[in-house]
Protein backbone atom coordinates (compact mmCIF):
# COMPACT_ATOMS: atom_id res chain seq x y z
CA UNK A 1 0.00 0.00 0.00
CA UNK A 2 1.59 3.21 -0.66
CA UNK A 3 0.32 7.10 -0.16
CA UNK A 4 -2.18 8.34 -3.15
CA UNK A 5 -1.67 12.62 -3.57
CA UNK A 6 -3.74 15.13 -4.77
CA UNK A 7 -1.11 16.20 -7.59
CA UNK A 8 -3.81 18.93 -9.41
CA UNK A 9 -7.55 19.30 -9.80
CA UNK A 10 -9.79 21.20 -12.27
CA UNK A 11 -13.15 22.14 -12.82
CA UNK A 12 -15.35 23.87 -15.65
CA UNK A 13 -17.52 26.84 -14.42
CA UNK A 14 -20.23 25.30 -13.52
CA UNK A 15 -23.19 26.23 -15.00
CA UNK A 16 -25.66 26.24 -17.87
CA UNK A 17 -23.37 25.95 -21.11
CA UNK A 18 -26.22 24.04 -23.23
CA UNK A 19 -24.34 24.34 -26.20
CA UNK A 20 -21.01 23.08 -25.15
CA UNK A 21 -20.51 19.47 -25.31
CA UNK A 22 -19.94 17.31 -23.10
CA UNK A 23 -16.30 16.74 -24.64
CA UNK A 24 -15.59 20.07 -24.84
CA UNK A 25 -16.24 20.11 -21.01
CA UNK A 26 -14.60 17.41 -19.87
CA UNK A 27 -11.54 18.96 -21.68
CA UNK A 28 -11.70 21.99 -20.07
CA UNK A 29 -11.55 20.49 -16.84
CA UNK A 30 -8.34 18.23 -17.14
CA UNK A 31 -6.79 20.58 -18.96
CA UNK A 32 -6.90 22.53 -15.69
CA UNK A 33 -5.83 19.31 -13.89
CA UNK A 34 -2.76 19.07 -15.72
CA UNK A 35 -1.30 22.76 -15.40
CA UNK A 36 -2.27 22.68 -11.87
CA UNK A 37 -0.75 19.14 -11.22
CA UNK A 38 2.49 19.93 -13.39
CA UNK A 39 2.00 16.45 -14.57
CA UNK A 40 2.31 15.65 -18.51
CA UNK A 41 0.09 14.16 -19.89
CA UNK A 42 1.85 10.59 -21.12
CA UNK A 43 2.52 9.47 -17.54
CA UNK A 44 -1.33 9.38 -17.48
CA UNK A 45 -1.99 5.64 -16.78
CA UNK A 46 -5.70 4.88 -16.74
CA UNK A 47 -8.44 7.43 -17.16
CA UNK A 48 -11.19 6.64 -14.37
CA UNK A 49 -14.61 8.59 -16.14
CA UNK A 50 -17.98 9.51 -14.66
CA UNK A 51 -20.88 10.02 -16.40
CA UNK A 52 -24.74 9.66 -15.34
CA UNK A 53 -26.99 10.48 -18.31
CA UNK A 54 -25.15 10.97 -21.60
CA UNK A 55 -26.88 8.66 -23.54
CA UNK A 56 -30.00 10.51 -22.67
CA UNK A 57 -28.99 14.09 -22.90
CA UNK A 58 -26.06 13.90 -25.72
CA UNK A 59 -27.27 10.28 -27.34
CA UNK A 60 -23.91 9.31 -26.22
CA UNK A 61 -22.67 5.97 -25.42
CA UNK A 62 -19.13 5.03 -24.42
CA UNK A 63 -18.15 7.71 -23.25
CA UNK A 64 -14.59 7.47 -21.83
CA UNK A 65 -12.35 6.62 -24.88
CA UNK A 66 -14.09 9.67 -26.42
CA UNK A 67 -13.13 12.03 -23.21
CA UNK A 68 -9.52 10.03 -23.05
CA UNK A 69 -9.37 11.47 -26.55
CA UNK A 70 -10.70 15.05 -25.58
CA UNK A 71 -7.99 15.06 -22.05
CA UNK A 72 -5.27 14.14 -24.53
CA UNK A 73 -4.22 11.02 -22.64
CA UNK A 74 -3.45 7.02 -24.79
CA UNK A 75 -4.51 4.81 -21.88
CA UNK A 76 -7.40 2.45 -20.83
CA UNK A 77 -10.30 4.92 -19.89
CA UNK A 78 -13.32 3.31 -17.83
CA UNK A 79 -16.81 5.20 -17.87
CA UNK A 80 -17.83 4.74 -14.01
CA UNK A 81 -22.15 5.34 -13.43
CA UNK A 82 -23.36 5.37 -10.26
CA UNK A 83 -26.12 8.21 -10.59
CA UNK A 84 -25.33 11.33 -8.90
CA UNK A 85 -22.10 9.39 -6.97
CA UNK A 86 -20.69 8.43 -10.78
CA UNK A 87 -17.52 10.82 -10.23
CA UNK A 88 -17.38 9.20 -6.52
CA UNK A 89 -16.90 6.00 -7.52
CA UNK A 90 -14.61 6.64 -10.17
CA UNK A 91 -12.29 8.56 -7.93
CA UNK A 92 -12.51 5.75 -5.41
CA UNK A 93 -11.45 3.23 -7.86
CA UNK A 94 -8.45 5.65 -8.98
CA UNK A 95 -7.37 5.37 -4.98
CA UNK A 96 -7.68 2.52 -4.91
CA UNK A 97 -5.93 1.62 -8.44
CA UNK A 98 -3.07 4.05 -6.90
CA UNK A 99 -2.51 2.79 -3.59
CA UNK A 100 -2.35 -1.17 -4.49
CA UNK A 101 0.39 0.04 -6.42
CA UNK A 102 -0.69 -0.36 -9.69
CA UNK A 103 -0.43 2.92 -11.37
CA UNK A 104 1.74 5.75 -10.39
CA UNK A 105 -0.79 8.19 -12.42
CA UNK A 106 -4.38 8.27 -12.73
CA UNK A 107 -6.73 10.77 -14.08
CA UNK A 108 -10.73 10.20 -12.20
CA UNK A 109 -13.48 12.96 -12.56
CA UNK A 110 -16.58 12.84 -14.66
CA UNK A 111 -18.50 15.36 -16.77
CA UNK A 112 -22.50 15.80 -16.98
CA UNK A 113 -24.51 17.90 -19.58
CA UNK A 114 -27.47 18.79 -19.00
CA UNK A 115 -29.06 22.26 -19.70
CA UNK A 116 -29.44 21.37 -23.17
CA UNK A 117 -32.81 19.02 -22.00
CA UNK A 118 -35.82 21.03 -20.89
CA UNK A 119 -36.94 21.06 -17.20
CA UNK A 120 -39.39 18.02 -18.12
CA UNK A 121 -36.46 15.88 -20.12
CA UNK A 122 -34.05 16.67 -17.26
CA UNK A 123 -36.79 15.48 -14.67
CA UNK A 124 -37.46 11.95 -16.45
CA UNK A 125 -33.26 11.53 -17.16
CA UNK A 126 -32.89 12.37 -13.11
CA UNK A 127 -35.33 9.96 -12.34
CA UNK A 128 -34.17 7.18 -14.08
CA UNK A 129 -32.13 6.50 -10.80
CA UNK A 130 -34.65 5.71 -8.74
CA UNK A 131 -36.72 1.75 -9.35
CA UNK A 132 -38.18 2.16 -12.37
CA UNK A 133 -41.04 -0.68 -12.18
CA UNK A 134 -42.19 -0.26 -8.51
CA UNK A 135 -41.06 3.82 -8.01
CA UNK A 136 -40.97 5.70 -11.38
CA UNK A 137 -44.24 4.49 -12.16
CA UNK A 138 -46.04 5.64 -8.91
CA UNK A 139 -45.07 8.78 -9.76
CA UNK A 140 -41.70 9.74 -7.69
CA UNK A 141 -39.88 12.39 -9.65
CA UNK A 142 -35.68 12.98 -8.00
CA UNK A 143 -37.07 15.40 -5.96
CA UNK A 144 -40.02 13.15 -4.70
CA UNK A 145 -38.15 10.85 -3.40
CA UNK A 146 -36.00 13.36 -1.06
CA UNK A 147 -39.46 14.79 -0.29
CA UNK A 148 -40.68 11.72 0.63
CA UNK A 149 -37.14 11.15 3.30
CA UNK A 150 -37.94 14.93 4.67
CA UNK A 151 -41.63 13.85 5.66
CA UNK A 152 -40.56 11.14 7.50
CA UNK A 153 -37.71 12.92 8.91
CA UNK A 154 -40.06 16.12 9.64
CA UNK A 155 -42.39 13.06 11.43
CA UNK A 156 -39.71 11.23 13.22
CA UNK A 157 -37.33 14.07 14.50
CA UNK A 158 -38.84 17.20 14.04
CA UNK A 159 -38.16 19.99 12.36
CA UNK A 160 -39.55 22.42 9.60
CA UNK A 161 -39.19 24.05 6.79
CA UNK A 162 -37.43 27.12 8.08
CA UNK A 163 -34.39 24.64 9.58
CA UNK A 164 -33.80 23.41 5.69
CA UNK A 165 -34.06 27.22 4.29
CA UNK A 166 -31.02 28.04 6.54
CA UNK A 167 -29.01 25.33 5.15
CA UNK A 168 -29.69 26.86 1.57
CA UNK A 169 -29.08 30.06 2.59
CA UNK A 170 -25.64 29.30 4.32
CA UNK A 171 -24.83 27.41 0.80
CA UNK A 172 -25.53 30.27 -1.01
CA UNK A 173 -23.81 33.06 0.70
CA UNK A 174 -20.38 30.32 0.65
CA UNK A 175 -20.81 30.18 -3.16
CA UNK A 176 -20.80 34.31 -3.28
CA UNK A 177 -16.81 34.22 -3.80
CA UNK A 178 -16.13 30.45 -5.66
CA UNK A 179 -15.66 31.65 -9.40
CA UNK A 180 -16.55 28.08 -10.17
CA UNK A 181 -20.44 28.39 -8.75
CA UNK A 182 -23.62 28.32 -10.57
CA UNK A 183 -25.51 31.04 -8.42
CA UNK A 184 -23.73 33.43 -7.14
CA UNK A 185 -25.96 35.35 -5.42
CA UNK A 186 -27.57 35.28 -1.53
CA UNK A 187 -31.12 33.72 -0.50
CA UNK A 188 -32.56 34.70 2.33
CA UNK A 189 -34.47 32.62 4.66
CA UNK A 190 -37.58 34.78 3.34
CA UNK A 191 -37.10 34.17 -0.17
CA UNK A 192 -36.42 30.31 0.80
CA UNK A 193 -39.72 30.30 2.34
CA UNK A 194 -42.24 31.68 0.02
CA UNK A 195 -40.67 29.96 -3.10
CA UNK A 196 -42.99 27.86 -4.92
CA UNK A 197 -43.26 24.25 -4.16
CA UNK A 198 -41.20 21.22 -6.06
CA UNK A 199 -42.12 18.56 -4.53
CA UNK A 200 -43.75 19.16 -0.69
CA UNK A 201 -42.25 20.01 1.49
CA UNK A 202 -39.38 20.62 -0.47
CA UNK A 203 -39.91 24.41 -2.66
CA UNK A 204 -37.13 25.88 -5.14
CA UNK A 205 -35.00 26.81 -3.01
CA UNK A 206 -34.38 23.32 -0.93
CA UNK A 207 -33.27 21.79 -4.54
CA UNK A 208 -30.20 21.86 -6.50
CA UNK A 209 -30.24 23.42 -9.82
CA UNK A 210 -29.67 21.36 -13.18
CA UNK A 211 -26.28 21.95 -14.43
CA UNK A 212 -23.43 21.61 -16.68
CA UNK A 213 -20.16 21.07 -15.95
CA UNK A 214 -16.73 18.76 -15.60
CA UNK A 215 -14.58 17.83 -13.12
CA UNK A 216 -10.81 16.21 -13.55
CA UNK A 217 -8.32 15.50 -10.55
CA UNK A 218 -4.81 14.04 -11.28
CA UNK A 219 -3.68 11.21 -8.83
CA UNK A 220 -0.67 10.39 -8.01
CA UNK A 221 1.06 7.96 -5.45
CA UNK A 222 3.38 9.36 -2.95
CA UNK A 223 6.37 7.96 -4.52
CA UNK A 224 5.52 9.60 -8.48
CA UNK A 225 5.06 12.68 -5.98
CA UNK A 226 8.65 12.92 -4.88
CA UNK A 227 10.44 11.75 -7.60
CA UNK A 228 8.49 14.03 -9.56
CA UNK A 229 9.09 16.91 -7.05
CA UNK A 230 5.03 17.72 -7.48
CA UNK A 231 4.27 20.10 -4.94
CA UNK A 232 1.06 17.84 -3.93
CA UNK A 233 0.14 18.47 -0.04
CA UNK A 234 -2.48 16.92 0.04
CA UNK A 235 -3.21 12.97 0.45
CA UNK A 236 -6.26 10.64 0.14
CA UNK A 237 -5.99 8.83 3.52
CA UNK A 238 -9.65 7.14 3.34
CA UNK A 239 -11.81 5.85 1.02
CA UNK A 240 -15.42 3.99 1.82
CA UNK A 241 -18.23 2.93 -0.42
CA UNK A 242 -21.72 2.11 0.82
CA UNK A 243 -25.18 0.22 -1.08
CA UNK A 244 -28.47 0.25 -0.07
CA UNK A 245 -31.98 -1.23 -1.24
CA UNK A 246 -32.45 1.02 -4.68
CA UNK A 247 -36.31 1.81 -3.73
CA UNK A 248 -36.46 4.32 -0.97
CA UNK A 249 -39.49 1.73 -0.14
CA UNK A 250 -37.17 -1.00 0.63
CA UNK A 251 -35.06 0.74 3.38
CA UNK A 252 -34.81 -0.38 6.71
CA UNK A 253 -35.16 3.72 7.52
CA UNK A 254 -36.98 6.76 5.36
CA UNK A 255 -35.21 9.20 7.38
CA UNK A 256 -31.71 7.91 7.40
CA UNK A 257 -29.12 6.88 4.89
CA UNK A 258 -27.38 3.54 6.06
CA UNK A 259 -25.30 3.32 3.14
CA UNK A 260 -23.55 6.68 3.92
CA UNK A 261 -22.91 5.50 6.72
CA UNK A 262 -21.05 2.13 5.73
CA UNK A 263 -18.90 4.86 3.67
CA UNK A 264 -18.26 6.27 6.61
CA UNK A 265 -16.83 4.14 9.28
CA UNK A 266 -14.91 2.43 6.21
CA UNK A 267 -13.37 5.62 5.19
CA UNK A 268 -12.69 6.89 8.38
CA UNK A 269 -10.96 3.36 9.33
CA UNK A 270 -9.46 3.68 6.29
CA UNK A 271 -8.17 6.35 7.53
CA UNK A 272 -7.31 6.34 10.98
CA UNK A 273 -9.81 8.93 12.21
CA UNK A 274 -12.74 9.44 13.44
CA UNK A 275 -15.56 12.68 13.62
CA UNK A 276 -14.32 14.41 15.68
CA UNK A 277 -11.03 14.84 14.02
CA UNK A 278 -12.60 16.51 10.73
CA UNK A 279 -12.21 19.99 10.52
CA UNK A 280 -14.44 20.53 7.29
CA UNK A 281 -16.15 18.65 4.88
CA UNK A 282 -18.34 18.56 1.03
CA UNK A 283 -21.09 16.78 1.43
CA UNK A 284 -24.05 16.20 -1.05
CA UNK A 285 -26.48 18.27 -0.52
CA UNK A 286 -28.41 17.64 -4.20
CA UNK A 287 -31.60 18.69 -1.71
CA UNK A 288 -31.20 20.90 1.90
CA UNK A 289 -32.34 17.37 3.46
CA UNK A 290 -29.45 15.99 2.54
CA UNK A 291 -27.23 18.18 3.90
CA UNK A 292 -29.40 16.97 7.18
CA UNK A 293 -29.27 13.48 6.43
CA UNK A 294 -25.45 13.80 5.26
CA UNK A 295 -23.96 15.00 8.60
CA UNK A 296 -25.68 12.44 10.44
CA UNK A 297 -24.07 9.67 8.78
CA UNK A 298 -20.54 11.00 8.86
CA UNK A 299 -20.93 11.70 12.70
CA UNK A 300 -21.23 15.58 12.74
CA UNK A 301 -24.35 15.17 14.88
CA UNK A 302 -26.55 12.55 16.39
CA UNK A 303 -30.06 11.09 14.54
CA UNK A 304 -32.52 13.48 14.18
CA UNK A 305 -30.17 16.40 15.81
CA UNK A 306 -28.50 17.34 11.98
CA UNK A 307 -31.80 19.46 10.91
CA UNK A 308 -30.81 22.42 13.00
CA UNK A 309 -27.52 21.99 12.35
CA UNK A 310 -27.41 25.37 9.55
CA UNK A 311 -29.78 27.52 11.88
CA UNK A 312 -27.13 27.04 14.92
CA UNK A 313 -24.21 27.96 12.95
CA UNK A 314 -22.35 24.58 13.65
CA UNK A 315 -21.87 24.24 9.49
CA UNK A 316 -21.63 27.77 8.57
CA UNK A 317 -18.27 29.39 7.45
CA UNK A 318 -17.51 30.35 10.74
CA UNK A 319 -19.31 27.30 12.92
CA UNK A 320 -17.08 24.16 14.42
CA UNK A 321 -17.11 21.99 11.59
CA UNK A 322 -17.82 24.36 8.47
CA UNK A 323 -19.99 22.00 5.89
CA UNK A 324 -19.93 22.98 1.95
CA UNK A 325 -17.97 26.11 1.68
CA UNK A 326 -17.66 25.23 -2.04
CA UNK A 327 -21.68 26.40 -2.28
CA UNK A 328 -22.42 22.81 -2.22
CA UNK A 329 -24.86 21.12 -5.23
CA UNK A 330 -27.41 23.52 -3.86
CA UNK A 331 -25.79 26.81 -4.98
CA UNK A 332 -22.48 25.44 -6.59
CA UNK A 333 -24.26 23.31 -8.66
CA UNK A 334 -24.64 19.76 -9.64
CA UNK A 335 -23.92 18.49 -12.97
CA UNK A 336 -24.67 14.74 -11.87
CA UNK A 337 -21.64 12.47 -13.34
CA UNK A 338 -18.73 15.33 -12.44
CA UNK A 339 -20.15 16.28 -8.89
CA UNK A 340 -17.80 12.99 -6.49
CA UNK A 341 -14.54 15.09 -8.46
CA UNK A 342 -15.73 18.23 -8.19
CA UNK A 343 -15.86 17.82 -3.85
CA UNK A 344 -12.16 16.69 -3.94
CA UNK A 345 -11.27 19.25 -6.18
CA UNK A 346 -13.34 22.01 -3.74
CA UNK A 347 -11.31 19.99 -0.57
CA UNK A 348 -8.26 20.19 -1.87
CA UNK A 349 -8.08 23.82 -2.33
CA UNK A 350 -9.78 24.37 0.46
CA UNK A 351 -6.93 22.81 2.30
CA UNK A 352 -4.32 23.99 0.16
CA UNK A 353 -5.24 26.95 1.00
CA UNK A 354 -6.25 28.57 -2.20
CA UNK A 355 -9.67 28.39 -2.33
CA UNK A 356 -11.11 31.73 -2.12
CA UNK A 357 -12.95 30.78 1.35
CA UNK A 358 -10.01 29.11 2.56
CA UNK A 359 -9.69 32.11 5.27
CA UNK A 360 -12.45 30.47 7.13
CA UNK A 361 -10.45 27.87 7.93
CA UNK A 362 -6.90 28.33 7.75
CA UNK A 363 -5.84 25.44 10.25
CA UNK A 364 -7.67 22.99 8.85
CA UNK A 365 -5.87 19.45 7.99
CA UNK A 366 -8.74 16.90 7.02
CA UNK A 367 -11.31 17.15 5.05
CA UNK A 368 -14.06 14.95 3.81
CA UNK A 369 -16.05 14.69 0.79
CA UNK A 370 -19.82 12.85 1.05
CA UNK A 371 -20.80 11.86 -2.46
CA UNK A 372 -24.39 9.88 -2.87
CA UNK A 373 -26.09 8.47 -5.70
CA UNK A 374 -29.87 8.25 -6.21
CA UNK A 375 -32.05 8.65 -2.57
CA UNK A 376 -28.10 7.32 -1.28
CA UNK A 377 -28.81 3.66 -2.74
CA UNK A 378 -24.63 4.72 -3.05
CA UNK A 379 -22.47 6.33 -0.99
CA UNK A 380 -18.84 7.33 -1.28
CA UNK A 381 -17.23 9.24 1.18
CA UNK A 382 -13.48 10.04 1.10
CA UNK A 383 -10.97 11.26 3.66
CA UNK A 384 -8.33 14.23 2.95
CA UNK A 385 -5.42 15.45 4.75
CA UNK A 386 -2.73 17.94 4.80
CA UNK A 387 0.32 15.45 4.67
CA UNK A 388 2.79 18.04 4.60
CA UNK B 1 -49.30 -7.53 -20.29
CA UNK B 2 -47.59 -4.16 -19.18
CA UNK B 3 -48.89 -0.55 -19.64
CA UNK B 4 -46.02 1.42 -20.69
CA UNK B 5 -46.15 2.40 -24.46
CA UNK B 6 -43.42 4.41 -25.68
CA UNK B 7 -43.98 7.62 -27.07
CA UNK B 8 -44.14 7.14 -30.83
CA UNK B 9 -46.86 4.12 -30.12
CA UNK B 10 -44.70 1.11 -30.32
CA UNK B 11 -45.84 -1.99 -28.57
CA UNK B 12 -45.07 -1.73 -25.20
CA UNK B 13 -42.08 -3.47 -23.29
CA UNK B 14 -43.14 -6.68 -21.26
CA UNK B 15 -42.10 -6.88 -17.68
CA UNK B 16 -42.55 -10.74 -16.68
CA UNK B 17 -43.12 -11.18 -12.76
CA UNK B 18 -43.88 -7.32 -12.51
CA UNK B 19 -46.97 -7.56 -14.71
CA UNK B 20 -48.37 -10.27 -13.03
CA UNK B 21 -48.26 -9.02 -9.76
CA UNK B 22 -50.19 -5.63 -11.26
CA UNK B 23 -52.59 -7.27 -12.59
CA UNK B 24 -53.42 -9.02 -9.02
CA UNK B 25 -53.10 -6.40 -7.33
CA UNK B 26 -55.95 -4.85 -9.70
CA UNK B 27 -58.02 -8.32 -9.73
CA UNK B 28 -57.57 -7.47 -5.59
CA UNK B 29 -55.17 -10.51 -4.86
CA UNK B 30 -52.27 -8.16 -4.86
CA UNK B 31 -49.32 -10.55 -2.98
CA UNK B 32 -45.29 -9.97 -1.67
CA UNK B 33 -42.60 -12.32 -1.56
CA UNK B 34 -41.82 -13.77 1.74
CA UNK B 35 -38.75 -15.61 2.90
CA UNK B 36 -39.02 -18.19 5.75
CA UNK B 37 -37.27 -15.69 7.54
CA UNK B 38 -40.24 -13.19 6.91
CA UNK B 39 -38.52 -10.88 4.94
CA UNK B 40 -40.75 -9.09 2.28
CA UNK B 41 -39.86 -8.12 -0.99
CA UNK B 42 -41.81 -7.42 -4.30
CA UNK B 43 -41.09 -9.47 -7.81
CA UNK B 44 -39.83 -10.19 -9.72
CA UNK B 45 -37.45 -12.03 -7.27
CA UNK B 46 -34.78 -15.20 -7.35
CA UNK B 47 -33.51 -14.88 -3.78
CA UNK B 48 -34.95 -12.52 -1.13
CA UNK B 49 -32.51 -9.27 -1.24
CA UNK B 50 -32.42 -9.55 2.61
CA UNK B 51 -30.99 -13.02 3.38
CA UNK B 52 -30.59 -14.67 0.04
CA UNK B 53 -32.82 -17.20 0.65
CA UNK B 54 -34.17 -19.00 -2.64
CA UNK B 55 -37.38 -20.36 -0.85
CA UNK B 56 -39.90 -17.46 -1.38
CA UNK B 57 -43.66 -17.72 -1.36
CA UNK B 58 -46.67 -15.43 -2.19
CA UNK B 59 -48.29 -14.02 0.57
CA UNK B 60 -51.25 -12.42 0.08
CA UNK B 61 -51.41 -8.27 1.13
CA UNK B 62 -53.01 -7.22 4.39
CA UNK B 63 -56.56 -5.34 3.09
CA UNK B 64 -55.23 -1.99 4.79
CA UNK B 65 -52.15 -0.63 4.94
CA UNK B 66 -50.57 2.74 6.79
CA UNK B 67 -48.85 6.12 4.82
CA UNK B 68 -45.63 6.38 6.52
CA UNK B 69 -44.21 9.18 4.33
CA UNK B 70 -45.72 11.52 1.58
CA UNK B 71 -45.20 14.25 -1.09
CA UNK B 72 -47.17 16.86 -2.84
CA UNK B 73 -45.51 16.67 -6.59
CA UNK B 74 -45.75 20.11 -8.45
CA UNK B 75 -43.08 19.56 -11.10
CA UNK B 76 -43.48 15.85 -12.89
CA UNK B 77 -42.26 13.62 -15.04
CA UNK B 78 -43.63 14.64 -18.49
CA UNK B 79 -45.22 11.15 -18.17
CA UNK B 80 -47.49 12.86 -15.15
CA UNK B 81 -47.49 15.99 -17.20
CA UNK B 82 -51.50 15.79 -16.63
CA UNK B 83 -51.68 14.22 -13.26
CA UNK B 84 -49.51 17.20 -11.28
CA UNK B 85 -50.29 17.91 -8.72
CA UNK B 86 -50.15 14.74 -7.02
CA UNK B 87 -49.71 13.06 -3.87
CA UNK B 88 -46.81 10.06 -3.96
CA UNK B 89 -47.21 8.20 -0.67
CA UNK B 90 -45.51 4.83 0.62
CA UNK B 91 -47.52 2.42 2.49
CA UNK B 92 -46.84 -0.19 4.42
CA UNK B 93 -48.92 -3.39 3.80
CA UNK B 94 -47.56 -5.89 6.18
CA UNK B 95 -44.15 -7.62 5.07
CA UNK B 96 -43.31 -5.10 2.73
CA UNK B 97 -43.88 -0.96 1.94
CA UNK B 98 -45.25 0.18 -1.60
CA UNK B 99 -44.97 3.19 -3.11
CA UNK B 100 -48.33 4.68 -5.12
CA UNK B 101 -50.29 7.36 -5.45
CA UNK B 102 -52.72 8.69 -3.37
CA UNK B 103 -56.31 9.01 -4.67
CA UNK B 104 -59.56 9.80 -3.05
CA UNK B 105 -59.03 12.32 -0.76
CA UNK B 106 -61.84 15.21 -0.90
CA UNK B 107 -61.19 18.45 -2.25
CA UNK B 108 -58.26 17.16 -4.56
CA UNK B 109 -59.50 17.01 -8.84
CA UNK B 110 -58.08 13.25 -9.47
CA UNK B 111 -60.78 11.79 -11.09
CA UNK B 112 -61.51 10.32 -8.15
CA UNK B 113 -64.63 10.76 -5.44
CA UNK B 114 -63.54 11.86 -2.04
CA UNK B 115 -64.04 8.95 0.27
CA UNK B 116 -62.25 8.63 3.44
CA UNK B 117 -61.47 12.79 4.45
CA UNK B 118 -59.49 15.62 3.60
CA UNK B 119 -55.94 14.71 3.87
CA UNK B 120 -53.39 13.01 3.34
CA UNK B 121 -51.09 12.26 6.92
CA UNK B 122 -48.33 10.06 8.19
CA UNK B 123 -50.92 7.67 9.67
CA UNK B 124 -53.29 7.05 7.63
CA UNK B 125 -55.31 3.97 6.59
CA UNK B 126 -55.49 3.38 3.09
CA UNK B 127 -56.44 0.42 0.66
CA UNK B 128 -54.40 0.08 -2.63
CA UNK B 129 -55.31 -0.97 -5.85
CA UNK B 130 -54.47 -0.25 -9.27
CA UNK B 131 -55.41 3.00 -11.25
CA UNK B 132 -54.91 5.01 -14.53
CA UNK B 133 -52.39 7.86 -14.88
CA UNK B 134 -54.10 10.88 -16.43
CA UNK B 135 -51.61 12.15 -18.82
CA UNK B 136 -51.19 8.56 -21.18
CA UNK B 137 -53.64 6.56 -19.41
CA UNK B 138 -50.70 3.99 -17.98
CA UNK B 139 -51.34 2.00 -14.68
CA UNK B 140 -50.41 2.88 -11.36
CA UNK B 141 -50.49 1.58 -8.02
CA UNK B 142 -52.78 3.70 -6.21
CA UNK B 143 -54.10 4.58 -2.49
CA UNK B 144 -57.32 4.98 -1.37
CA UNK B 145 -57.89 6.44 2.48
CA UNK B 146 -60.32 4.61 4.40
CA UNK B 147 -62.27 4.82 7.50
CA UNK B 148 -60.92 3.58 10.41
Amino acid sequence: MTGVRVAGVGLTRFGSHPERTGRDLFAEAADRAFADAGVDRDAVEELNYGNFMGALAEHQGHQAPLMAEAAGVRCPATRYESACASAGVAVREAVRTVSAGDADVVVAGGMERMTNLDTAGATEGLAIAADDLFEVRAGVTFPGAYALMATAYFEAHGGEREDLAHVASKNHENALPNEYAQFRKEVSIEEALSAPPIAEPLHLYDACPITDGASALVLVSEEYAAEADLDAPVAVTGTGQGTDRLALADRAELAATPAADAAATAAYDDAGIGPADVDLAEVHDCFTIAEVLAIESLGFAEPGEGITAARDGLTTADGDRPVNLSGGLKAKGHPVGATGGSQIAELTRLLRGDHPNSEHVPDAEVGVAHNAGGTVASAVVHVLEVAE
Amino acid sequence: MSDEATADGAAPTANAGYDEWIDALADGTGYALVCPEGHGSLPPRRVCPECGSSSLAEEPLPDRGEIETFTVVHVPSPRFADDAPYTTAVARFGPVRLTGIVRGVDGVDDGDEGAGGDAVAVGTTVEVGVGERETDGGRIVTFRPVGT
